[in-house]
């Protein structure tokens, strides 16, 4: 076990440079997942750090040693790939025994390792297949195995549950943070799913065209999110931004509705965030949404529509059932604290 | 329960396989019969009336001391052929695989050998390895060996196996390439992962999945060694010098066409058919029951 330290890690193919001055601790055993839309580089990332992209510039550390140079079989991880990469013509023992036999054990102790491997994940009655006659769910589980019995200092996971069917995919991701938690295995895990990357992580990196913008716990990324992409990215449904004027405490939006935030002492344009479910339904509330649709889900209900007066879309999530036609206008109020704001131009937090 | 669909009978599957069926008929089946028939018959010195003996031609062939050493020999040609052409095309591949850089080029460069005809991949051949003009020849000297496959058995066999085998090279190449590069990338960067070098990565990972390929190439050389070398041998030695070089295919056409031996020559080729056949069938049961993954 160890930690990975990542230092002004850039990336580049050629004079394009993919990933820019990465920075990043990850600590003993913590569980980081690396989230962002697809071409953000994250995936680059990940590989650097496995040894199977070369690193441009900065540096990589895996527990206080620098890696850069080494050879993936050198640096000690392990990694679960998209396709799960089982190597077809071998048997799941075999697959799972493979990176143990070039190490030289004795028979006896890798048969130990993938027998205790497969009980973990419960996957013994399959030892003698071959891959192929294996399901999705169970190809995983191997993946894993694979990774598991090679005791490695760091787990490496490439978006290892996007090819499982939905309910799979919510089962699998328990068990591995389960899995996470039981060995302790420092752990770096990508993905695009930001539910997955909420429910996994100890902190997210939340990537965007190659930069870092937040790294921090899921909480903190939501309650404190540092840049409207991050805002947009974390919580579903997402944020709604509205542009609109600060001055001391309070801001006045497009339709001069003004809503009371917790920012004193700026003034000037800003960007406006508010979360769906931080809309509070008061018929007396600030600010009014022309409902256009509705979208029952159950536990909580869906208006979708868009700021009275103006055309900015706006979504409230109301908990319990609201039955509301269309074309009805709804008030809501939002806590001060609750109000997010951003600057117009660098699209960055201002800080409460 | 099985359920059996009837199609409506119509003559268009029949008119659509009729040009296929007819090709084989005209090209295949009815020379192989001919084969057969002539391979039953005796012609006279003369060529003026033939005798119906059944096997005597195949019961000569089986006493033949020189059929034996042809076959021996044919059996060691084809072998090194396929190996040597198999070999160096699985290695160029292993490489082209590597290159990122100008690959197209490399790759065309490559697959030129195949667009030669035989007899001309022959007399290339004939040229370098000429022993009085050849530019091998010149280099060989210095390094203290005569070269001459005029004279010498052994190096003609080498020369027409070197020059077979170079031909066919690019043809394997291709499809050793067309495996490798249908092996998923993240199976060969887990086997890294997992610790093994690129020598082993090659022997435990690359080569069992691309072991179909390779027998379906070890079909497809012996056939060629046994079938299609015939140009080169024709251009490069003849058979010679003796019948050093002189294979079953080979055979054939000496003893039939210059030997005017027709009958033997026609149980001759009849037996490289069943041979073929042979080979081709249990090549394929094998690679049925062994190739699975």
């Amino acid at each position: 076990m160890a930690d990975i330290k990542l230092t002004d890690l850039t990336k580049s193919y050629g004079p394009t440079e993919v990933l820019h001055h990465i920075e990043g601790d990850i600590n003993d055993g913590e569980f980081i997942v690396i989230v962002g839309p697809s071409g953000c580089g994250k995936s680059t990332l990940l590989r650097m750090v496995a040894g199977l992209e070369t690193v441009s510039s900065g540096e990589i550390q895996i527990g206080g040693k620098r890696v850069n140079e080494l050879e993936p079989s050198a640096r000690d991880i392990a990694m679960v790939f998209q396709n799960y990469a089982l190597y077809p013509h071998m048997s799941v023992r075999e697959n799972m025994a493979y990176g143990l036999k070039i190490r030289k054990l004795s028979k006896a102790e890798i048969n130990r390792r993938v027998e205790e491997a497969a009980d973990i994940l419960e996957i013994r009655e399959y030892l003698d297949r071959k891959p192929r006659q294996l399901s999705g769910g169970q190809r995983q589980r191997v993946a894993m195995g694979r990774a598991i019995v090679r005791d490695p200092q760091v787990f490496l996971f490439d978006e290892p549950l996007s090819n499982l069917d939905a309910k799979l995919r919510v089962q699998m991701r328990l068990e591995i943070r389960k899995l996470q938690q039981r060995l302790g295995v420092t752990s770096i895990y990508v993905t695009h799913d930001q539910v997955e990357a909420m429910t996994l992580g100890d902190r997210l990196m939340v990537l965007n065209g190659g930069y870092v913008e937040q790294f921090g716990t899921p909480i903190e990324l939501y309650d404190r999110p540092a840049s409207v992409f991050v805002a947009g990215f974390i919580g579903s449904p997402a944020m709604n931004f509205v542009p609109a004027t600060s001055d001391n405490g309070v801001a006045t939006l497009p339709n001069d509705a003004q809503v009371s935030t917790s920012l004193g002492g700026h003034s000037g344009s800003v960007l406006i965030g508010l979360r769906p479910e931080h809309l509070i339904p008061d018929d007396a509330g600030a600010i009014s949404i022309d409902v256009e649709m509705v979208e029952q889900l159950g536990a909580n209900t869906l208006l979708h529509g868009t700021l009275s007066g103006t055309d900015h879309a706006m979504v409230a999530s109301v908990a319990g059932h609201v039955t509301a036609d269309g074309d009805s206008q709804h008030r809501f109020r939002i806590a001060p604290d609750l109000v997010h704001l951003f600057d117009l131009q660098t699209e960055k937090r201002l800080a409460i | 329960m099985l359920k059996r669909v009837h199609f409506p009978s119509s003559p268009l599957p029949y008119l659509l396989v009729a040009p296929q069926l007819a090709i084989t008929l005209i090209f295949f089946i009815w020379p192989a019969s001919q084969a057969m028939y002539q391979s039953f018959l005796i012609e006279d010195a003369f060529g003026l009336g033939s005798e119906f003996v059944w096997f005597e031609n195949f019961q000569v062939l089986w006493e033949d001391s020189h059929y034996h050493a042809a076959f021996w020999r044919t059996a060691v040609f084809s072998v090194l052929v396929a190996a040597l052409s198999m070999g160096f095309a699985l290695i160029l591949a292993g490489f082209a695989q590597r290159v990122v850089r100008g690959a197209m080029f490399y790759r065309t460069l490559l697959i030129w050998p195949y667009a030669i005809a035989p007899v001309l991949a022959g007399a290339l051949w004939v040229f370098m390895f000429n022993p009085t003009l050849g530019i091998l020849t010149y280099f060989l000297k210095h390094l203290g060996i005569t070269w001459n496959h005029y004279l010498n058995g052994g190096q003609a066999m080498t020369l027409v196996i070197l020059a077979a085998a170079w031909k066919q090279v690019a043809y394997n190449f291709l499809f050793y390439l067309a495996a490798m590069q249908s092996i998923p990338n993240s199976v060969i960067e887990a086997a890294a992962i997992d610790g093994a070098g690129p020598g082993r990565r090659f022997w435990t990972i690359i080569f069992p999945l691309i072991s179909p390929t390779t027998f379906f190439l070890l079909v497809i050389n012996m056939v060629y060694a046994f079938f299609e070398t015939f140009g080169i041998i024709h251009a490069v030695t003849q058979g010679g010098p003796g019948s050093s070089t002189t294979i079953l295919v080979y055979k054939v056409f000496n003893d039939g066409f210059v030997g005017l031996d027709l009958g033997g020559s026609a149980a001759q080729s009849v037996i490289l058919m069943v041979l073929v056949i042979a080979m081709t069938v249990v090549q394929f049961r094998y690679v049925e029951r062994k190739v699975e993954y």
